[in-house]
């Protein structure tokens, strides 16, 4: 059975009719890695967003479902639902120089919603932060943890970030792009660590990305998106071998790929693109109608 | 390191205070307005004249009258007021604990009415609450706090009269304490009903000069705060099942309070220069109050005491800020 499951799930920019995502449906299998993938703008942040509760105020969510273990978040009071949001999911941010407050220490960052919203006992909180410093390989975690963040590298903060995520054994956690503000050199490790972290724990995966390549190493899922309508929902390997869906092929073609690093680019050609904005015409006729 | 930058902190703060007397020394007694003149009854002659402007050093030339009263102010003698024929240091320091009592008391009152519209104002935001307290924070801001002084005589002391609005402590009341900081050592020695006596004179007067305050705070802070709010730490404290009331407190507010506190270090040295107008205004026995008479009398030393002591405050409010600075924002405290 998925542990996440969006049926049906629209957004629309608030005051407005324009819908940012068209109908989504999405399942995650308990310790299943799925891909989120799209061009900037198919709204595949927007998912990540909806489920964590976190969608700017710009965005409303107007009809579907985002359901946790078989509970509907969306009908859940707010209370409840933050609660069981901080129990069952966690974020790794996109970008680790701010997703950390300045003005507090490294310790009781990943510690607090131990505290606050599981109620662990403090001392218990502190050495599970402490545990979970080391699992992620930071050497010297007792340092670390009286550490301010701007002590540290960008890398060492989105290995704190990781660390804070996996801290409560959350079910889902949802990786938005954790690696695109980081170094080249770095990107690599964290991927791995992110990979290693998941295996470990068996927590299911929302990974939203951009890179195919990236998608193909770790997802055992993909689903494409673009102009906030699933495009494709695919195994990887079948995904990668036949892809169905022409807007699917089109960006596989437009993918560089490290065995061939030289080889030419295709960009997604014009009659795909247009075929994929009829799809996203047609469905927004029946919503409205 | 702390010690060097705190010994160039001093030797600025001296220079600023030399030039602060070089200042209040030249103006004073270039502006007309001769004190002689005024303490001596009409008719006086030529020779009793000039024998009391000898008699206070006013004959000599205004850079000789300045090194003489430097040379005093070193070893800690500030002069004789003309009018009362007593030290200037003693009559400055008995006035000074009233106005440093008044003074933090409204500051105090401004930090948190202020604080208090921030955070409603940051928790409401984009309701129609928030418009009204932006209405009205605009008006408290663009009345001044002399004005405030009078709507509150007016309502308080008139219309309505709960609050006393004249003096600093009734008459059989007045303490006789080891310090003049009756507000402070009526607490400690026990007195409630001193104590409850002096909060009921100082509370108008302190509302007065904390009104205007409380506004700039209360719009710079909000700011501040909503700016916060869309950063990508607090939208993480969101997901982990934290509510908009402990986001604010616990993510934003201390980030938030960094560029208000800079302000409030500028507009408290404000507030103490507001003293001046507002303890006429409500007859309090401060240092403002003794100001005015001391300009009124063209008691030339006891206004030079008064300006430089109001300049040392003035500097010391700055120091005390650029240290609170540095505690609060931890990445300023290894640089």
């Amino acid at each position: 059975m998925s542990f996440l499951k969006i049926r049906d799930l629209s957004v629309i920019l608030r005051g407005t009719n324009h819908r940012l995502l068209r109908g989504v449906s999405l399942d995650v299998g308990a310790t299943e890695v799925m891909g989120l993938v799209g061009e900037s703008g198919a709204g595949k942040s927007m998912i990540g967003k909806a489920v964590l509760g976190i969608l700017p105020r710009s965005a409303k969510i107007v009809s579907g479902s985002i359901e946790l273990e078989g509970v509907d978040l969306l009908t859940l009071p707010p209370r409840q639902r933050r609660h069981m949001i901080g129990q069952k999911a966690a974020l790794i941010p996109q970008d680790p120089l701010t997703a950390l407050n300045p003005a507090r220490r490294i310790g009781p960052q990943i510690s607090d919603r131990l505290v606050d919203i599981l109620g662990w006992v403090r001392a218990r909180a502190r050495a599970r932060a402490e545990e979970i410093l080391h699992d992620v390989h930071i050497p010297q975690p007792e340092r670390v943890l009286r550490s301010y963040p701007h002590e540290l590298s960008g890398g060492m903060r989105q290995r704190v970030l990781i660390a804070s995520a996996f801290a409560a054994e959350p079910r889902l956690i949802v990786a938005d792009e954790p690696t695109t503000a980081l170094d080249v050199t770095v990107q690599k490790q964290i991927l791995k660590l992110i990979f290693e972290m998941q295996a470990r724990h068996g927590t299911a995966l929302l990974f939203v990305t951009h890179d195919l390549g990236v998608v193909s190493k770790i997802c055992q899922r993909l689903t494409v998106l673009y102009g906030g309508l699933v495009m494709e929902e695919a195994e990887v390997g079948a995904f990668f071998d036949t892809p169905t869906h022409p807007y699917s092929r089109a960006l596989l073609a437009a993918t560089p790929r490290h065995t061939d690093p030289t080889a030419d680019l295709t960009p997604v050609p014009e009659a795909v693109i247009a075929e994929a904005r009829r799809a996203v015409a047609e469905a927004d006729q029946r919503w409205h109608a | 390191m702390i010690l060097r930058r705190l010994l160039s902190r001093v030797a600025t703060t001296l220079v600023t205070l030399f030039g602060v007397a070089v200042i209040v020394f030249a103006v004073i007694r270039i502006v007309p307005g001769d004190p002689v003149a005024m303490m001596l009854p009409p008719g006086a002659t030529e020779a009793d004249i000039a024998r009391l402007q000898a008699f206070y050093g006013l004959d000599k030339s205004i850079p000789e009258q300045f090194f003489i009263w430097l040379g005093g102010v070193v070893q800690g003698d500030f002069g004789t007021s003309i009018t009362t024929r007593q030290p200037v240091l003693g009559l400055v320091l008995s006035r000074l604990p009233a106005t440093l009592e008044l003074s933090v008391m409204a500051l105090v009152i401004a930090v948190a009415l202020g604080g208090l519209v921030a955070l409603t104002g940051t928790r409401l935001r984009y309701t129609r609450t928030e418009g009204a307290l932006d209405v009205a924070n605009g008006m408290a801001l663009s009345v001044p706090d002399f004005l405030w002084g009078l709507v509150l005589i007016l309502l308080f002391g008139v219309l309505w009269p709960v609050f006393t609005i004249s003096g600093r402590v009734s008459p059989q009341l007045v303490p006789e304490f080891a310090t003049s900081f009756f507000l402070f050592e009526s607490v400690v020695r026990l007195r409630f009903d001193l104590w409850l006596d002096l909060v009921q004179h100082m509370l108008m007067p302190a509302l007065a000069l904390a009104i205007p305050l409380a506004a700039i705070i209360g719009q710079l802070l909000k700011q501040s705060l909503k700016e916060t709010m869309h950063l990508d730490y607090v939208t993480l404290a969101r997901t982990k099942g934290y509510s908009e009331n402990q986001v604010i407190l616990r993510e934003a507010l201390r980030n938030a309070v960094l560029p208000t506190l800079t302000l409030i270090g500028v507009q408290f040295t404000f507030l103490i220069g507001g003293t001046v107008i507002i303890e006429r205004l409500f007859s309090y026995e401060g240092l403002g109050n003794m100001a005015i008479d001391a300009v009124i009398n063209r008691d030339l030393p006891l206004i030079q005491g008064i300006v430089l002591l109001f300049a040392l405050l003035f500097t010391l409010v700055n120091l005390a800020v650029d240290l609170l600075y540095a505690v609060l924002n931890p990445r300023l405290r290894h640089a």
